[in-house]
């Protein structure tokens, strides 16, 4: 059943120098309790896309101007201000990746996890109190007792990241929403907090949103990849399908340009580095984003002059080009440089 | 590698003293660096891994005397570096650059690439003007900057432009032995591997020697000839990149390497509890070591 719903969605930045079409026709479905990877490299709209999930664009600077978002069932770019503060926190609810300036600096950790208990549940004090101490015992901090009445900097960034996992589940919600979530945090605490979300996410049937820019954070938590590029999806499939048989350029590039650490003599191996750098996105022309950087585009080729529709090249993948793998007789024409 | 090291390093220490507590007669001494001995050789990468707070970065800097180490000993070409004069560290620089971590605020904004890269020539007066400005052409040429762009400020440039800016400077005086401290992990992996592509063909063409400090596993396996695990202030694990990452010896060098996501849904489904048991064996002997 689609709990999120998301078709057509168009976000832009309004600068001095003109719109940024930051997501530019972003469309997605997730199903109650499934986890869809949303990866990509900076500036490629993936937290755009968040921000105007969750009604949290920057008003003025930035707003939706196009598409729909529904959420069981409600549309929430026509959602007021109230009525999507109830939702949030409640229902829907979002991990940042910077837990230092996500946490209040001001508030103990206790009086943090009890005020979305009592504002969205109705919770008295004792019991919020009580239920904090659990929360807190679930994502795995000791004496959590004890450390309810302690400060955000007496907490270690990977202790800090669940306190932020604590209060997102406080309430419940049926989805997660999280952006860079272990990006912050060292390889074995991102293992751990990793781990964490993946249990919580089974045991509370969840869905869940996660953002990030790492091919194998996606690999180890996602049932369904989004790939994002210069404001586009430009590839989806489920996890497995999308790494065993990646069909967009840009997403063979990405994998390519993955230095591994499981590989014999690594230092005697090129990394297939992408050339180039993704484009602007100020009022980009209509043609394929990707086809200056691409391997597989050639002079005079369609991609300089249309844009790429994104069409169902197997059952459930999703693909942006006029050149995926499967549909390639020969080697590469030009390699990029 | 023969020879005598290009870089020999010693029983290395640095302690940094916190700020006095309230209630403490003395103040605590955090031991950053604890008394760790490694090598460089001519033309050979030696990666420095390890998480935040290992003391990784901080051993760099001791290399480099701008921080000066506590105890130990740190030779470069034979000679001691601990202790020297100004003049005679400077004479030294010249051989031993720095490559630092963040593009956007190592480049003075306010200056031109030219300037930038011109920069560490003037300090030490080599050659006259014509001739250093031949040589930026050249090396913004090395790095892969078009020549022509010489008189732009770093704000046109991308990160990974910048960060070749910074390689460039950090090549003018032709050192032999490069720091390069986390040099790639402010970019997109699309970017990062033109760096360290370039890093690596830049050793091959003029012989250098980089000590590549990094927290990314996989990336310092890209570059590094021979591997050195840190954890608190300690090496735990010393050897060949390869045989490292194939057979760690140290329960944190393998908690290190299975914490690593890698991109196989299948393997990582399939891994879960393996890797988790991995690092609960890790922390066991942690919390064992633990003062």
């Amino acid at each position: 059943m689609a709990l999120l719903e998301v078709t057509d969605l168009r976000t832009q930045f309004f600068t001095r120098h003109g719109r940024v079409h930051a997501v530019d026709g972003v469309s997605f479905t997730l199903d109650v309790g499934r986890v869809l990877g949303v990866v990509g490299e900076s500036g490629c709209g993936k937290s755009v896309t968040a921000l105007s999930l969750m009604g949290l664009l920057p008003p003025r600077q930035a707003a939706i101007v196009g598409g729909s978002v529904r959420y069981d069932g409600r549309e929430l770019t026509a959602l007021g201000r109230r009525t999507f503060e109830d939702l949030r926190g409640r229902e829907i609810a979002m991990i940042f990746q910077d837990s230092m300036t996500s946490l209040n600096p001001t508030l103990s950790i206790g009086e943090q996890i009890v005020e979305p208990l009592r504002r969205h549940l109705g919770m008295t004090r004792r019991d919020a109190r009580r239920r904090a101490v659990e929360l807190l015992e679930q994502v795995e901090i000791p004496n959590s007792a004890r450390r309810l009445d302690d400060y955000p900097h007496n907490y270690s960034g990977g202790m800090r990241q669940r306190v932020m996992i604590a209060i997102a589940i406080a309430c419940r919600p049926k989805l997660l929403i999280a952006d860079e979530p272990t990006t912050a945090l060292d390889v074995t605490v991102q293992a751990s907090v990793l781990d964490l979300l993946h249990d919580l996410q089974r045991e509370y049937e969840m869905a869940l949103v996660l953002i990030t820019h790492d091919m194998g954070v996606v690999a180890e938590m996602a049932d369904e990849v989004l790939v994002m590029y210069a404001g586009q999806v430009v590839e989806q499939a489920p996890a497995v399908e999308l790494f065993d048989r990646p069909e967009h350029p840009y997403t063979e590039a990405l994998l390519a340009a993955l230095p591994q650490i499981e590989i014999a003599h690594a230092r005697k191996q090129r990394l297939a580095a992408i050339p180039g750098r993704p484009p602007s996105l100020l009022e980009p022309p209509p043609v394929c984003r990707f086809a200056p950087r691409c391997a597989h585009a050639v002079d005079g080729d369609r991609c300089l002059a249309e844009m790429p529709e994104l069409r169902e090249i197997r059952p459930g993948h999703l693909v942006r080009t006029f050149h995926p793998s499967s549909e390639r007789r020969s080697a590469p024409v030009r390699v990029g440089r | 590698m023969s020879g005598a090291p290009l870089l020999e390093v010693e029983g290395l220490t640095k302690t940094f003293r916190m700020r006095r507590r309230l209630g403490r007669r003395q103040s605590d001494v955090v031991r950053a660096v604890d008394g760790i001995s490694f090598e460089v050789h001519e033309g050979e990468t030696l990666g420095l891994v390890g998480e935040s707070g290992s003391g990784k970065s901080t051993t760099g800097y001791c290399v480099l005397q701008l921080l000066k180490p506590t105890s130990g000993s740190v030779r470069f070409n034979g000679r001691e570096l601990t202790g020297i004069s100004r003049a005679e560290l400077r004479a030294t620089r010249r051989e031993l650059q720095i490559v630092f971590q963040d593009p956007y605020s190592s480049l003075d904004p306010r200056l031109t690439v030219e300037q930038i890269v011109v920069d560490p020539l003037e300090v030490h007066r080599v050659g006259d003007r014509a001739s250093r400005r031949r040589r930026v052409q050249e090396l913004l040429e090395l790095v892969g900057i078009e020549p022509s762009h010489a008189q732009r400020y770093p704000h046109e440039f991308s990160g990974g432009q910048r960060q070749r800016i910074g390689i460039a400077r950090a090549l003018a005086l032709d050192p032999k032995l490069l720091v390069c401290d986390e040099p790639v992990s402010a970019l997109d992996v699309s970017i990062q591997a033109q760096i360290l592509n370039l890093l690596n063909d830049l050793q091959e063409r003029l012989g250098l020697a980089y000590l590549f400090i990094a927290h990314d596993l996989a990336v310092v396996r890209a570059v590094s000839d021979r591997i050195a695990v840190m954890r608190r202030g300690k090496i735990v694990e010393v050897g060949d990149a390869d045989e490292v990452y194939a057979r760690p010896q140290h329960p944190y060098t393998k908690a290190l390497l299975a914490a690593v996501p890698v991109a196989d849904p299948r393997r990582m489904r399939e891994e879960r509890e393996r890797r988790r048991a991995i690092r609960a064996a890790a922390d066991a002997t942690a919390d064992a070591a633990a003062p």
